[in-house]
């Protein structure tokens, strides 16, 4: 590995100024999870890496009345462990519960996962499901992008130079709603998604119907999906079986996946549509309160 | 089970605490990965990144000037070999190609063949300098697949290579034109055609494999010190410190008494750790600097230059009749060599059969260079292929004529006197043995309820080896035996060598202190390999003991001065004339006033084994929307002649199955259109996971091979061969799809699942 400078700035304005600073040749450093290996193998040869774990900023998890705040540094064993995300945000408790094992989650971020921005990262489609919004800061201020609109290709996002994700928000999330998150890995444990679904739904009084859903879409594509029709076809549609096939075959649209060692093309659209029925079900059953187990892998 | 009412041993099918847990345990078991001695530089490797490109020129001068950089080598520091063909404990190899898989000579054959090496202060150094090394390629075609590989137009690997016929009438008599077909195998039994003519049914089918790894935990590793006086001492991971030394000699055309091996524990191997490929290399760096050079692979070295299994394709014909007796069969194999010839296809050719009494077969087995790593053993290399094959055709010939798989397969097992398809014919043997104990097992008498699920069952065949091996013991004055062997412990064979010992002597085995030591400080000792350490370096042990027994009838007959005839050994006793008795630490406590020093040595070398047999029972769950396959339940039978550690007898068959379940359900070399394998990583190369296997549980049969003293059966090998089959076997019950290529991956078999619904 070559050599680089280490800093550990303790808030947000000494860590911007600390990648004005290194001008473009700084790295934002979280877990490393995925940074670290990336430098061993050459990919990555920044200068210098910021330490983004210090920044209170960044490591805010806590709602209030504009809903959820989850910070970038925040890692997936606090998120698993929150109670308000466990009640109402309970797809990015399942994503965070499947990245990687105990060790991984213990270093692992959210905000990680996300500006790596790979396409089958496993948080992003519960992010997008979930409505989440990306604050970021930067040499000119403060600006904010919904999730399904920061990626934009393999290992690209809409971040500039000497910017940093600083936290994603989520709305409040409406009574009679659920969501739920899952992936097809040929093991059960400790792999890369070869689909990725996360879908949250809000259901009427009743329970029978939908008013509002919204489905996301990891490995299908060079960047995670947000499959906005397939969601809003739902909206005003009894909760069966009938509407969500019919929801799987607008997801099924609009993926355009490839094929490589992980899976072939007809096999990521084939089961693009068999997770959306899946995990729209379980959002379902969720949001009506039912028991619900789900083992990962099966 | 068969034999284990009737135990008469005290030492043997115990569990004693092996002796090397504590060290392995705590972190303090030396792996060559720790090695650093003072001075030492490090090692890195250039490497293709073409599958198949000629070698323009290598400029190697920047890398040199690179501060920190000490040496650079290439193929031009390798010595010439010319046409030499040089035994190796593990088979002949051909110097030639041997020497050009080490650093590539004048073309590249596979992505990631190694090219140059750098030594330097540090590995970032000596990495950085690797990029330096300049290579300039003529790129060329690749050829990948075996099938191709074999058509006359195919790009050729090697221009010396010639088809090589046994048993056969050579195919192409034009011997001028060079080939990628470097064998071809034929072996005849009886009168085929009439065998199938006999035959009311009939099954043939065409079947594919992927290349596949040993999966292996530690990459090979190498330290090595080339000494002023032309003494080469070299640390490593290896399964053979023998057959390393005298590879390593002749890649460097010195004698084999100037290398010392010292083996390091090792982190697996299966096979894949007989061949060199470090060693060599390590020791030119060092002798071109002074000083001790330390080489590592990584992870994607590993998979990309070392030597997996291959990849096969197979065509299989059953003939039975209506009654369910095999009358016919023939096999037509071609296997994957890799960049240079050396397929197990022959072993393949010789084991398809092997579980069953087939009057009339015909085999015949090719083996063809394609641009892939030079392939090597792995664990029952070649078996695991053919029993999917025929395993699954036997199941196919049970459904079709409402058979019970079991009682088809003991109609129609191997027995003693059954003569394979190859010729030999079959001593005492446990294949039947091993599918009674399927068929009487809970697993097998309870049903299967639930949607999608299905049970499947498959047998497999080993030979095991012989071959030498070298045990000398001494006897300590508290009456401990401190025992030195050649012997690589991979699977736990300190303690089972260990145990036959003490069982000989009559002492504990806590008694006995192991030790695996370096290629000068013991007799020739062939590799941990071929399922024959227990068996051969066992046989090496009790004659080591009983060396000792009369050493010590001496020793007493001298305290007691009577005649040694008088002096009987029984039990870790020796006992006298007239109730005159010493237990063995009590005798043990005198050998200084009588003599000195008891050595004991014994050897092992004309012994064979009579074979291994396995039989497997599976359930599956098919989830039918994606293809994924969850393994609920699995029971293996396997005859391990005399278990002696039966917890390392076990260990062997649940290893051995879960590597099967891997090569059935995930693992492949998958490969893009320019040659390069695409997943290189243990995250996208899929072994299992605790995750992805039940408890493998686990029946051993007793059926003691009279070869050995206390009917010794190797292990290691065998339990590998069912589960592909038995896993395809089970699908097929869970949702009615005959899957005929491994693996048999969500992807493969979610495909197969929609054409029969659209069919
Ligand atoms: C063994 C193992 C298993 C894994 N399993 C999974 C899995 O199942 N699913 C999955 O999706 N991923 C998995 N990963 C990948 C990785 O763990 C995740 O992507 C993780 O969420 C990354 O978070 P991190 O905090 O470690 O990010 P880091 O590695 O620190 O950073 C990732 C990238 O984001 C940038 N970055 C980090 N923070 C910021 C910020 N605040 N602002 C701007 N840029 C920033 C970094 O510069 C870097 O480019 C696995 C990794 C390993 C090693």
């Amino acid at each position: 590995m070559h050599d680089f400078d280490y800093e550990r700035p303790v808030s947000l304005v000494e860590a911007l100024s600390l990648m004005a600073r290194h001008n473009g040749h700084a790295r934002p450093l979280a877990g490393g999870t995925d940074l670290i290996d990336q430098m061993r193998l050459g990919r990555h040869q920044p200068g210098a890496l910021i330490d983004v774990k210090r920044i209170a900023e960044l490591n805010v998890l806590a709602a209030d009345a504009d809903g959820l705040h989850v910070g970038a540094a925040v890692p997936c064993c606090r998120i698993v462990e929150q109670p308000l995300v466990n009640q109402q945000y309970t797809a990015l408790v399942d994503s965070c519960r499947i990245i990687g094992g105990i060790q991984i989650q213990s270093r692992a971020s959210v905000g990680g996962n996300l500006c790596n921005s790979g396409p089958a990262a496993d948080s992003t489609p519960s992010l997008i499901a979930l409505q989440g919004v990306c604050v970021i800061a930067g040499p000119a201020g403060t600006r904010r992008v919904p999730v399904e609109r920061f990626c934009t290709g393999p290992g690209q996002n809409v971040l500039q130079p000497g910017e940093l994700l600083v936290e994603i928000c989520f709305p409040p999330r409406p009574p009679h709603s659920g969501s739920h998150y899952r992936r097809l890995i040929p093991r059960n444990e400790m792999d890369i998604a070869v689909v990725g679904v996360g879908a949250a739904v809000e259901l009427d009084e009743s329970g029978r119907t939908i008013r509002a859903a919204r489905i996301g879409l990891g490995a299908v594509a060079p960047t995670p999906l947000w499959a906005e029709e397939a969601g809003a076809l739902l909206a005003g549609q009894p909760a069966d079986d009938v509407q969500f096939a019919r929801a799987a075959e607008a997801a099924r649209k609009i993926v355009s996946p490839i094929t490589d060692m992980r899976g072939t093309r007809e096999y990521r659209i084939h089961v693009t549509g068999v997770l959306v029925q899946r995990v729209l079900r379980a959002a379902v059953a969720r949001a009506r309160g039912e028991a619900f187990t789900y083992l990962p892998g099966h | 089970m068969a034999t284990a009412d009737k135990r008469p041993y005290k030492v043997i099918g115990t569990r004693p605490v092996r002796h090397d847990g504590a060290d392995k345990v705590t972190g303090r078991a030396k792996y060559g990965g720790d090695m650093r001695l003072t001075g030492m530089l490090y090692g890195a490797m250039v490497r293709s990144p073409h599958a198949h490109a000629r070698i323009v020129s290598i400029d190697t001068s920047q890398a040199e000037a690179l501060p920190g950089v000490r040496a650079v080598v290439t193929s031009a520091d390798m010595p010439a070999q010319g046409d030499r063909v040089v035994e190796l404990g593990e088979g002949a190899a051909n110097m030639r190609h041997l020497t050009a898989n080490i650093l590539a000579r004048d073309k590249v054959l596979y992505r990631g063949h190694a090219v140059a090496a750098v030594a330097a202060d540090n590995v970032h150094i000596a990495e950085q300098a690797a990029r330096l090394v300049r290579v300039e390629y003529e790129v060329l075609q690749p050829v990948m697949n075996v099938l191709d590989a074999m058509r006359d137009d195919a790009p050729i690997l090697n221009d010396d290579v010639r088809t090589e016929s046994l048993g056969a009438a050579p195919q192409s008599p034009d011997q001028s034109r060079p080939t990628n077909i470097a064998k071809h195998f034929l072996f005849e039994k009886g009168d085929v055609a009439k065998g199938f003519a006999e035959a009311d049914l009939v099954i043939e089918h065409e079947f594919d494999t992927a290349m596949v790894h040993q999966g292996y935990i530690e990459p090979h590793n190498a330290t090595a010190l080339w000494n002023t006086d032309g003494r080469i001492t070299i640390w490593m991971s290896t399964q053979g410190s023998f057959t390393a030394r005298q590879q390593t000699a002749e890649l460097l055309r010195v004698p084999v008494s100037s290398v010392k091996v010292v083996p390091m524990e090792i982190g697996g191997g299966f096979g894949g750790k007989i061949s060199v490929y470090l060693p060599p290399v390590a020791a030119l760096l060092s002798r071109k600097t002074g000083r001790p050079v330390k080489l590592q692979m990584s992870r994607a070295d590993v998979f990309e230059a070392t030597g997996p299994t291959p990849g096969s394709h197979m065509r299989l014909k059953l003939g039975v009749t209506r009654d369910g007796r095999i009358t016919a069969g023939e096999a037509w194999i071609a296997f994957d060599a890799g960049a240079y010839p050396g397929s197990p296809v022959g072993m393949a050719c010789m084991c398809v059969f092997a579980c069953y009494d087939v009057p009339h077969g015909r085999v015949e087995g090719f083996d063809v260079c394609v641009n892939k790593p030079r392939t090597n053993a792995y664990r029952a290399p070649g078996s695991t292929h053919v029993a999917f094959a025929i395993e699954t055709i036997v199941d196919e010939i049970c459904e079709k004529l409402g058979l019970d798989p079991l009682e088809f397969r003991l109609k129609n097992a191997s027995r003693e006197g059954t003569r394979r398809v190859d010729g030999p014919v079959f001593p005492r043997i446990g294949m039947v043995e091993t599918v009674q104990a399927i068929r009487d097992s809970q697993h097998y008498q309870s049903p299967l309820a639930g949607p999608c699920r299905g049970r499947g069952v498959a047998s497999g065949f080993w030979f095991n080896v012989g071959m030498k091996s070298s045990v000398t013991a001494t006897v300590n004055l508290d009456g401990t035996v401190s025992l030195i062997e050649g012997s690589t412990d991979i699977g736990g064979t300190r303690t089972s060598i260990a145990m036959q010992l003490a069982e000989t002597l009559g002492i504990a085995a806590e008694d006995v202190n192991p030790t695996v030591v370096d290629t000068d400080s013991i007799g020739y000792t062939d590799v941990t390999g071929g399922s024959r350490v227990t068996f051969a370096t066992g046989i090496a042990a009790v004659e080591a003991a009983r060396d000792i027994q009369r050493q010590m009838v001496q020793r007493a007959a001298l305290l007691w001065d009577v005649d040694p005839a008088a002096v009987k050994y029984d039990d870790g006793r020796l006992l006298g004339p007239a109730g005159k008795q010493f237990t063995f630490k009590e005798l043990a406590a005198e050998i200084h006033q009588t003599g000195g020093p008891i050595i004991g040595s014994g050897t092992s070398s004309s012994a064979t084994q009579g074979g291994a047999f396995g039989t497997h029972c599976v359930d599956v769950e098919v989830d039918p929307e994606t293809g994924k396959v969850q393994i609920l339940r699995y029971t293996i039978a396997q005859d391990a002649g005399t278990a002696i550690h039966p917890s390392y007898v076990e260990g062997q068959m649940q290893g051995g199955v879960v590597q099967g379940i891997g090569w059935a359900l995930n693992e492949e070399y998958w490969y893009d259109d320019r040659g390069t394998m695409r997943n290189a990583t243990y995250l996208d190369y899929r072994l299992p996971t605790c995750y992805d296997v039940p408890m493998i549980e686990t029946m051993i049969v007793e059926v003691p091979d009279p070869q050995h003293p206390y009917g010794v059966r190797g292990v290691g090998e065998v339990p590998i061969c069912p589960p592909p089959a038995a896993i395809a076997n089970a699908i097929y019950h869970a949702v009615g799809v005959r899957m005929r290529r491994l693996p048999m991956s969500p992807p493969n078999l979610l495909s197969e699942i929609l054409q029969r619904f659209q069919d």
